[in-house]
């Protein structure tokens, strides 16, 4: 009964429109809104939402608009005031915003949608995954001859444990960790995220693995070292996920600062010490096997990571005063 | 935005046309002109120096040698242009721009150069005619754009030659890299093989071929942007419903 409102294929709905249509769904209040949800491109009426609270959220005009249209499910639906506008967030109250007793907004399709767990999920465990075709050499990727076979040399086993945990950790800390604000990101971007880890996981494998493969130049003493650093840099990494979970647990944004745990103190220095453990982390990685391929991943990862890192600083001393000015974005001192 | 003026060719950069928002001051702009007009000259130096050589010889053949030095230095010179983006004097895309640019100079020294039995090919006077027409056209298109006194002609000409010399340069430049391959197989030119101490690998011929692979997904998006360019600033008023 209500489609016929609300379908954007029906002619019926611009002459019905002057009549006024009313929705059932919007909760009991004395004033009432009225919200009208226009097609962003084609400026089609899509939904008219009658009797509506105005102190819902955009949130709640998403899961009315949900009603008409089951296939846009709130999370892939971007609702803006203007056709080419920002779109709101989820959080604002109808009233607020500067419209008049109808408000008029415009509906754009964000895509498929995918949680955040899904898809760190998916970039972690193909990963993961990839790197151990290339360590228990599966057929077809090097000469027949090697297929199944194992390295003779230690730190090849050592870096796949290495790189396994790496990974392992990270899942767990999705599972456990993390709080995710963003409630999804777009399947276009879960593509891309996942070619560029499992691609480079395949691509360092493939020569720390290879029959080929020359152990590092200092031998024992280079690959002794750079495991301390790298499970330094993991601990440490650990530390500062777990620390900021804690911070934000009651969903209060505080500034994060060093705790009993010695790993946090690098606070002291950077906003983002998460990034500068993970650039370490892969820095021993890369002495460790002594593989170019993995010095570019890492020169890669850190690029980013540095992007990020300013990002979030400049975000951390917008948002909290007398923020420690001695602290730099991802490198102590420098960056 | 109606107005960004899009490139010919493999150059698709975003114009300082004369409706732009907030342009370049007074002295980027008397740079950019210089540049423009610089460029423009070294490319018709080329194009000069392809028809003199070519009624000296009578043939075809072996154009490539009169011209080498121009080329290489006009060719090369164009990397300046990414940091005219970078800098923000010309609002272009400095990924898009890069990308354009390092393309040229990769055919001009990365295979032209570095492999001397593709030099005498005619696939190499087929995309330096190409390149050098296109070039001519864009610089001064740029020049007069900066100048706020744009003849029709220029633009109507940057606008369509490319319909042709698109892909002409694209053909030139596939031909030779194909010829380029046999060289490249045998001599293992600029390629690294296991075992080493830096456990790297790279094989130049794989590449090239990956290089000639990824003309087919781009060549046909660029050249039917620039089609679309094309309709928006030279259609006239029964197109300007479709123009943002």
């Amino acid at each position: 009964m209500f489609s016929e409102y609300c379908n954007p294929h029906s002619k019926k709905l611009e002459s019905k429109y002057g009549r006024g249509m009313t929705s059932h769904f919007a909760a009991p209040s004395c004033e009432n809104a009225k919200v009208e949800v226009l097609d962003a491109k084609t400026k089609e009426l899509l939904c008219f939402l009658d009797k509506v609270d105005p102190h819902s959220t955009i949130g709640d005009i998403k899961s009315l608009f949900y009603k008409s249209y089951p296939q846009w499910y709130p999370a892939r639906q971007a609702l803006r005031l203007e056709s080419k506008g920002k779109s709101l967030r989820d959080d604002e109250i109808l009233q607020n915003l500067p419209v008049g007793t109808t408000a008029t907004m415009y509906f754009k399709d964000l895509g498929p949608q995918l949680g955040w767990t899904t898809v760190f999920f998916a970039e972690y465990i193909g990963a993961l995954l990839t790197y151990l075709l290339f360590f228990f050499r599966v057929p077809y990727i090097y000469s027949h001859t090697y297929a199944f076979t194992s390295s003779p040399h230690p730190v090849v086993t050592l870096a796949c444990v290495c790189h396994t945990f790496h990974y392992m950790k990270r899942l767990m800390e999705t599972i456990f960790v993390h709080r995710f604000s963003h409630g999804t990101m777009p399947l276009r971007t879960i593509i891309k995220n996942c070619a560029y880890y499992w691609g480079f996981s395949a691509w360092l494998a493939y020569y720390i693995n290879h029959p080929l493969y020359t152990p590092p130049s200092y031998g024992e003493l280079q690959i002794k070292y750079a495991l301390i650093t790298f499970a330094m840099c993991e601990m440490g990494n650990l530390s500062i996920h777990m620390s900021l979970s804690n911070l934000n647990r009651f969903r209060v944004r505080r500034c994060p600062m060093p705790t009993k745990n010695p790993f946090t103190w690098l606070f002291f220095f950077v906003s983002c010490p998460n990034y500068t453990y993970e650039v370490g982390a892969w820095m021993s990685f890369t002495v460790m096997t002594q593989v170019l391929p993995v010095a570019i991943y890492t020169l890669f990862g850190f690029i980013q990571m540095t992007i990020w890192a300013k990002g979030k600083h400049r975000a951390y001393i917008r948002e909290f005063k007398d923020y420690p000015s001695v602290r730099m974005a991802i490198i102590p001192l420098i960056l | 935005m109606s107005a960004a003026a899009q490139g010919t060719s493999k150059a698709a950069h975003s114009d300082v046309g004369p409706k732009k928002k907030k342009g370049p001051g007074a002295l980027a702009t008397a740079y950019l002109v210089i540049y423009n007009v610089v460029m423009t000259a070294g490319w018709l130096v080329i194009a000069v120096g392809l028809v003199r050589a070519y009624l000296a010889r009578g043939s075809y053949h072996g154009l490539y040698y009169s011209i080498e030095k121009p080329l290489k230095f006009f060719q090369t010179g164009a990397l300046l242009e990414i940091l005219h983006c970078a800098v923000g004097i010309v609002p272009s895309s400095v990924v898009l721009t890069g990308f354009q640019v390092m393309s040229r100079v990769f055919l001009t020294w990365a295979v032209t150069h570095s492999i001397r039995e593709v030099q005498s090919e005619d696939s190499v006077l087929l995309f330096v005619t190409a390149w050098t027409v296109t070039e001519i056209i864009r610089y001064s298109f740029y020049t007069f754009s900066l100048l706020n006194h744009l003849p029709y002609l220029i633009k109507w000409a940057r606008y369509t030659f490319f319909i042709v010399l698109y892909p002409m340069g694209v053909s030139g430049e596939l031909l030779t890299i194909y010829a380029a391959l046999p060289y490249v197989q045998k001599t293992g030119l600029y390629s690294v093989t296991l075992p080493n101490k830096y456990n790297f690998s790279f094989d130049y011929y794989s590449f090239l071929i990956l290089v000639m692979i990824s003309y087919i997904p781009l060549f046909p998006q660029l050249y039917f942007h620039m089609i679309r360019q094309r309709k928006k600033v030279l259609g006239h008023t029964e197109d300007y419903s479709k123009v943002e």
